[in-house]
């Protein structure tokens, strides 16, 4: 399972930072959303997912 | 096609805090064509997968050229839709030359930082309001003077421009002026704001807002200046109002207030939740965008040229959430739409958030007995088309 933001459409929102706090982080210089995490253990799946699911950009993937 | 339906423009609610008569039953199913008040004919679009689709589709876009202001009756653009800084009225890559920079402003972490000063402000207010003992107006005494003065905080407002900026900004958003004199108060803003830009960019410091957009960023000096005024009028009534309605609806559920004191700890969940059914009742038309390509939405084909408005009353649809007509603090925050969605979702969310959860918690901890001191049903409210909120809530304690 491989977290992945595409940071060319990121708004830098911090969704994914709400949704999943040790998974993603927001970068000092721009804002912009960054893993952490890329291989995410199954316990914070479910914030992974949240984070997919609400980052208004729609560019965290989670594959599988 | 069948004769479209007039768009239930309009505040006439049978209490206060439900959705305006008759727009339920007009949005139900999926996109309808409705006639705004100024005659222009649109789509609503009111499904939570159709409104989430419209507000993140690049084929919608959220360029207000051409279009009579749909809100008002005369038509009349409050808003030149080429102003520079209009943030809210351009897209793609125009759209991220003003948003990137100004997302580093409003990250989490920052807006974490700005939470002690939040509970300062949110503290010293509420000790005024004791002192001066029951009964008291919430609205006056917290919801309308902490988002401006935490706007003001987030800008980097000097403490000696303080002041000024706080009245004009009073000026600028208290009322509901005619168009001259929301101009001529936005002039006044730019006089007290010019100054202070001048000073920071001679300063070079970046550690605030006005700071980190007259170092940091290509943005000209009039951009800069209407991007300010912009945070504020975007910032300021829709945080207070949504303080206060949200105050209104738990007085009104408080089997709902007691989750929320049971475990004060909860305040993020719980103001989501708050958000989410807040806004959904609140109804109307919402947001607009136009379709630049034919865009099929929910089914229906909406064409290239079209105008849509979606209702953020999809924050009520049950592909959200289950029991989704329900305000339920218990429940999970889930991914609801109050804040929009899409590259135009709100900015200043996870500031509003932490100014909502503080004064949230803060009124009812300090507050335990905190009640209305007249019916809700019998409260004054404000019916203004872009804002709806109450114009005072008398409180006791
Ligand atoms: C409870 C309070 C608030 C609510 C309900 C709210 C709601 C919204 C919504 C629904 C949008 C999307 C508009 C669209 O898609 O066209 C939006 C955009 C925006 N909001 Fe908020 N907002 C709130 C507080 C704030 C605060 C505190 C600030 C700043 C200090 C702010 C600044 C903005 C800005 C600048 C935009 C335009 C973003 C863009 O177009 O890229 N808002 N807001
Ligand atoms: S939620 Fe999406 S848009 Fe927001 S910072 Fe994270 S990746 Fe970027």
């Amino acid at each position: 399972m491989t977290v992945r933001i595409d940071q060319t459409r990121c708004i830098g929102s911090g969704q994914c930072v709400l949704a999943a706090p040790d998974v993603f982080d927001q970068s000092d210089d721009d804002g912009l959303g960054v893993v952490l995490v890329a291989e995410p253990p199954a316990d914070l799946l479910p914030g992974v997912r949240d984070a997919v699911d609400r980052c208004p950009a729609q560019v965290v993937t989670l594959e599988e | 096609m069948t004769e479209a339906a007039v768009c239930p423009v309009h505040h006439e609610r049978d209490h206060p805090l439900h959705p305006p008569i008759g727009f339920a039953e007009a949005v139900s199913d999926g996109p309808v064509r409705m006639v705004w008040p100024n005659g222009v004919e649109a789509w609503m679009v009111s499904s939570y997968a159709g409104v989430r689709q419209v507000l993140s589709d690049p084929r919608f876009s959220t360029r207000k050229g051409g279009q009579p202001e749909m809100r008002t009756d005369n038509g009349e653009e409050v808003l030149d839709p080429d102003q520079p800084g209009n943030i809210n009225g351009i897209d793609g890559a125009e759209h991220m030359r003003l948003r990137r920079p100004l997302s580093r402003g409003f990250m989490v972490k920052r807006m974490n930082e700005l939470r002690p000063r939040i509970q300062q402000i949110v503290d010293e207010h509420l000790d005024v309001m004791e002192a001066k003992g029951a009964p008291a107006d919430l609205v006056a005494s917290l919801c309308l003077p902490l988002p401006s003065l935490v706007i003001a905080e987030l800008l980097g407002v000097p403490p000696e421009h303080q002041e000024l900026f706080q009245a004009t900004a009073g000026d600028l958003f208290g009322k509901n002026g005619s168009k001259d004199e929301y101009l001529a108060h936005a002039t006044k803003l730019a006089e007290v704001l010019t100054p202070i830009v001048e000073a920071k960019r001679a300063a070079g410091t970046n550690d605030d807002m006005i700071g980190l957009m007259a170092n940091d960023t290509d943005f000209s000096m009039e951009e800069l200046i209407f991007l300010c005024i912009g945070l504020l009028a975007a910032g300021h009534e829709t945080t207070s109002n949504f303080l206060g309605l949200f105050t209104l609806h738990l007085f009104e559920k408080p089997d709902q207030l007691e989750v929320l004191r049971r475990d004060p700890s909860r305040a993020d969940v719980v103001v989501e939740e708050l958000m989410r059914y807040t806004v959904g009742q609140l109804g109307g038309p919402g947001l607009t965008r136009r379709a630049t390509e034919d865009v099929e939405v929910d089914g229906v084909l909406i064409k290239a040229g079209d105008w849509v408005s979606v209702s953020l009353m999809a924050n009520l649809d049950e592909a959200l959430c289950p029991r989704a007509e329900q305000l339920d603090l218990e429940r999970d925050a889930v991914s609801h739409l109050g804040f929009g969605f899409g590259p135009h979702q709100c900015l200043g969310a996870n500031l509003a958030r932490a100014e909502l959860q503080i004064g949230l918690r803060t009124l009812f901890e300090r507050f335990p007995n905190l009640r209305p001191a007249v019916p809700v049903t019998e409260m004054r409210y404000r019916n203004d088309m872009i804002t709806y909120g109450a114009a005072e809530i008398p409180v006791v304690w």
